[in-house]
């Protein structure tokens, strides 16, 4: 099967950096810090494959690098090192190596992001309907209409009453938000959808409604998806396959319920038990 | 040592008033490098139609946001054989146009200045495009106070640049459908951002909503200047100027209707066709009047040559 994207070797370090960084970093070491530059070694050659309608989980404590490894990927940051190829409909994309006008072409066209805090991923100044139409607009849809139709349909998918469309998400409540950014990210149809830690800080009969949109939508558009969280349940219902980070590196990957129930790698193993 | 100095301070400076010591301006005023660098971006700027081309604005004897960016133009392509008119708001009498066309007179002698578009060759102008079509070989310079079309919508100037670079004009027409959500309409009355040839997005100056549509091939060509912001930037002759709006909205400029829809004239010469000023007389009463002076006179004078003609 034709993988959606590859993850190559990528890196990303805050600092100047020097040659021993990635050899006195990571999990083994028991620091992201080089001791010899002081350069913070964030992500430190992650690799993985993702395929078509997967939801791959990427799990690991604060600072391990989860939220690094996404924003790379959705261009808004710059790896140090790495390939990353998107096949977009059977066409490979290297992502770091297009310029940056096709880059903001993928990302409005091909990829969707929601956020942890619904202020960096949507526009507080504009109303709701105003942020799925800025998402339509970035990719070339200048008809009025079908721009309000498309709103008010993506918005009653992500059960927010089409009736507040034209409300300033400051007056929604955070779970409300989360399905503002939720029905932004899929407001074009992106074949690949990024959520970084989009459950954190919301109470748990929220978590629980936004968690079954996600299946929903994963099981009707086929979307794949990469999910960021530091919580065991979102991974143990939402993901399929399961990649767990700590300090940069990626200590084990695996099909979830192999990486829940029969953890290898030690650190895998406290994360798990502690949880339990 | 101070006081020593201060005499002849003093007789240096009775000297210099004198009037055969006055020192002549060079013609233009602006000195033949600080031309020659506008006229390059010039160049720059009609060589691709709407990027902002930075230039170095020079000091002029004018504050910064009175007209100093459309000054610099019209006095770095002024010559002796160029017919100049200066309006400002469609007026040639208002304060703005006539200080311009002053300085102008007193540092190049030798151009003839007119109050009638079709005679000039150079119309530097504030707010306005005339009502009289332009021809080929007529230039248009305006005066700007804000080049950005961005502005309201990013902050840095970086990251406008790098979205005028990539035509990323997302964020302007979100401004245009919010305004179509909060009042069925949009709610820009001038400075409508316009997409030139099809690429960028330009600040047309304030001119309002009537002149928008003027810019699109037009055989004049048209110079924006902006002092303060240091960048000029132009439309060329027979150049594409699309305002945005969306596919199922077409652009729409004042109408002038009375309540029951009907076009008002203007009450001095009675055209139907152009700009209005509205504004009250002595009695209070609201009258409307072509706000381009010199097009407002000439078809004066040809009502009252008709009627002439008529009566006789």
């Amino acid at each position: 099967m034709q993988p959606i994207l590859e993850v190559q070797e990528m890196s990303q370090i805050y600092g100047a950096g020097c040659p021993a960084c990635f050899t006195s970093t990571g999990a083994q070491f028991n620091t992201n810090i080089c001791p010899h530059c002081g350069t913070v070694v964030a992500m430190q050659r992650v690799s993985f494959d993702l395929y078509p309608g997967e939801i791959l989980g990427i799990m690991g404590e604060s600072g391990s690098g989860k939220s690094t490894l996404v924003k790379c990927l959705y261009f808004d940051q710059i790896p140090k090192s790495g390939q990353a190829i998107f096949w977009d409909k059977d066409k490979p994309q290297d992502l770091f190596q297009l310029n940056p006008a096709q880059q903001r072409w993928l990302r409005n066209h091909r990829f969707g992001m929601v956020y942890q805090n619904p202020h960096s991923g949507l526009n507080f100044r504009v109303s709701a309907g105003g942020n799925i139409a800025e998402r339509l607009l970035m990719s070339d849809i200048l008809n009025y209409g079908v721009i309000r139709d498309r709103a008010r349909t993506l918005l009653s998918r992500t059960e927010v009453l089409p009736e507040r469309m034209d409300e300033l998400p400051s007056n929604f409540s955070g779970g409300m938000q989360q399905r503002v950014q939720i029905a932004r990210a899929l407001a074009t149809d992106p074949p690949l959808l990024f959520l970084d830690e989009v459950t954190t800080g919301l109470d748990l009969s929220v978590q629980a409604k936004i968690l079954d949109l996600i299946l929903e939508i994963q099981q009707q558009l086929r979307v794949a998806m990469i999910v960021v969280t530091h919580d065991l349940g979102v991974i143990r219902l939402l993901t399929s396959r399961t990649l767990v980070m700590k300090y940069g590196q990626v200590v084990e990957i695996g099909l979830t319920d192999r990486v829940l129930e029969d953890p290898q790698h030690a650190y895998t193993q406290q994360l798990v038990s502690s949880a339990l | 040592m101070l006081q020593s100095s201060l005499p002849n301070i003093k007789a240096n400076l009775s000297a210099t008033d004198s009037p055969e010591n006055t020192p002549t301006y060079q013609f233009g005023f602006l000195d033949s490098f600080a031309k020659k660098e506008i006229r390059r971006s010039l160049l720059k700027a009609v060589a691709i139609p709407g990027y902002q081309v930075p230039y170095s604005s020079r000091e002029m004897p004018i504050a910064r946001g009175f007209g100093t960016g459309g000054l610099q133009i019209t006095l770095s392509i002024l010559g002796t054989d160029d017919v100049l008119k200066v309006i400002d708001q469609g007026s040639d009498e208002s304060v703005n146009a006539v200080n311009i066309r002053n300085f102008i007179a007193k540092t190049c002698p030798g151009v003839s200045l007119t109050k009638h578009t079709p005679e000039a060759t150079i119309v530097q102008t504030r707010h306005r495009i005339p009502e009289f079509d332009l021809k080929l070989g007529q230039i248009l310079v305006l005066q700007v106070p804000y080049p950005d079309p961005l502005v309201i919508v990013e902050a840095s100037e970086a990251k406008r640049k790098q979205m005028h670079g990539e035509g990323d004009y997302a964020r302007l027409w979100v401004k245009l459908y919010e305004d179509m959500v909060k009042f069925s309409e949009i709610t820009i009355s001038h400075r409508y951002p316009t997409r030139i040839n099809g690429h960028y997005v330009i600040d047309p100056s304030p001119i309002p909503r009537f002149d928008v549509p003027k810019l699109h091939q037009s055989p004049g060509l048209h110079l924006f200047g902006a002092g303060r912001e240091k960048k000029i930037y132009a439309v060329p002759p027979f150049t594409d100027a699309q305002p945005l709006c969306f596919e199922d909205i077409p652009f729409r400029v004042e109408d002038f209707n009375d309540r029951d829809g009907k076009r008002r004239p203007c009450h001095r010469c009675g055209s139907t066709t152009s700009f209005l000023d509205e504004f009250l007389d002595d009695q209070g009463n609201c009258l409307y009047q072509c706000s381009d002076s010199d097009y407002c006179n000439t078809m004066l004078m040809q009502l009252q040559g008709d009627n002439h003609a008529a009566n006789s």
